[in-house]
């Protein structure tokens, strides 16, 4: 047998620019840019990671870094801040830069991890960290998995098992934990051990009103909808009205709020086609002022502060 | 004549070449999840040819993308059970095939004793024959120990 492995002449070093386009990363970082309204540091951050993750892998084949990064992530900010879909984007982002083999994100909570008596939560973690290799792991609203007035609560088994997962297997699988930001940090503080397996901390800020504008300009374009001029003023006013309300979730309220503008759009046409009217298909696709102003948010009277 | 002459029970696919590594498997797995294959382990400690069914160590494994969480599940069963036969098998669902499509040992005790073939002769010269492993005279659990 002879030896053809040359393990002691070091490998030339390779161009970064080669590797940045091996890993075809810059196309899911711009369809980020164009897709996602808003989020500025967020997608600070991410381009920071991504490079990070790139110089990382150029370091290693040069020999300068033998441990693969702990690439387990914390994302907190409040609901419709997009945490989700940054999630999928972040998936692709590792797959293409090889840290993950799949690149598929399974999506979880505390039910799908804790069990209902002694005995089933362990199997039951399990069971999602086997379908999660290979993957991302995404545990959406993590604190609830650890419950500090029930000190019985099986969260802290299957918090263990997470651990020790997260820990000994980093190359098959990256955790991504989410949840409002306080609560998180009431979690971290009482599981020191979750928070410094966590390598990257981002912060989802709420949207402005001209970005809700645009999440809501872009999913009905998605939905090949689109506004009157006068729809789309009453609809400023209807997210200047939404944010004084409570339980306002950013993006999910503009996507509800327009759901429920498409049936009373629906019903608007199904009335007229009864009276009689012959439609266009302009008036298929507008969604007028009447259809939003029906909403429930416009029937309460304006905060006198404003 | 030497009928095991390597001294190993041959059954599923590969079982005449040396043991798979973990690599090897991981390839294997990921082929059988690439067609859409439910893996899953079974062991025993009685390697009949007619023991056909296996204790079952967990569940068929559906819905898994990367063949980590198979292989950590083989690991396991190795942990708990060092000296049995442990095999992964993969179930295709598939309309009209719906059966076990691929099969193999993926671990053994470190020694085979193998089986005796005990003849009987019957009325007019016939003769009935029965296979029995060796060590199928211990009791379940301590057979390969």
């Amino acid at each position: 047998m002879t030896m053809t492995d040359s393990a002691d002449t070091p490998l030339p070093p390779r161009d970064l620019r080669q590797l940045l386009a091996d890993a075809d990363v810059s196309a899911v970082l711009d369809q980020l840019d164009r897709e996602l309204v808003g989020l500025a540091p967020v997608k600070r951050r991410i381009r920071e990671i991504a490079a990070f993750l790139l110089v990382t892998k150029a370091r290693q084949q040069l020999g300068l870094d033998a441990d693969p990064p702990s690439l387990h992530m914390c994302f907190t900010g409040n609901p419709g801040t997009g945490k989700t879909t940054v999630a999928m984007r972040m998936a692709k982002i590792l797959h293409r830069l090889g840290y993950v083999r799949k690149g598929h994100v399974v999506a979880v909570t505390r039910d799908d991890l804790v069990g209902q008596y002694i005995g089933h939560t362990a199997p039951k973690t399990k069971e999602v960290l086997k379908k999660a290799m290979g993957g991302v792991l995404f545990i959406d609203e993590a604190y609830y998995l650890y419950r500090p007035e029930n000190e019985r609560d099986y969260g802290q088994e299957s918090i263990e098992i997470l651990l020790q997962v997260m820990e000994s297997q980093r190359d098959d699988l990256v955790v991504i934990l989410a949840g409002y930001a306080d609560r998180m940090q009431t979690f971290f503080s009482s599981n020191p051990g979750m928070a410094s397996r966590i390598a990257h901390n981002i912060d989802f800020p709420d949207y402005q009103p001209d970005e809700l504008l645009q999440i809501a300009d872009l999913m009905l374009e998605q939905q090949h909808y689109a506004l009157s001029d006068d729809a789309r003023v009453t609809l400023q006013e209807y997210i200047a009205r939404r944010l004084e309300q409570p339980h306002f979730a950013n993006a999910r309220s503009i996507r509800n709020a327009i759901d429920r503008a498409r049936l009373r759009h629906a019903s608007r046409l199904v009335d007229r086609a009864h009276a009689g009217d012959a439609l266009t298909a302009d008036d298929f696709r507008q969604i007028n002022a009447a259809d939003l102003r029906a909403s429930r948010v416009f029937q309460q009277p304006p905060e006198p502060s404003a | 004549m030497m009928i095991n002459p390597a001294g190993r029970v041959t059954q599923g696919q590969f079982s005449f070449l040396p043991d798979l590594t973990d690599d090897e498997i991981t390839l294997q797995i990921q082929y059988g999840l690439d067609r859409g294959y439910a893996w899953s382990v079974e062991y025993t400690d009685d390697p009949h040819p007619r023991n056909t069914y296996w204790e079952m160590y967990g569940n068929p494994m559906f819905d898994i993308a990367d063949a980590a969480g198979v292989l950590g599940e083989v690991r396991n069963c190795r942990k708990t059970f060092p000296q049995h036969y442990i095999r992964l098998m993969a179930f295709d669902n598939t309309r009209g095939i719906e059966s076990i499509v691929m099969s193999f040992i993926v671990n053994r005790p470190t020694s085979e004793p193998g089986f005796n073939i005990q003849r009987q002769e019957i009325a007019g010269r016939q003769m009935r024959y029965t296979t029995r492993g060796y060590a199928a005279d211990k009791p379940e659990g301590t057979r390969y120990e």
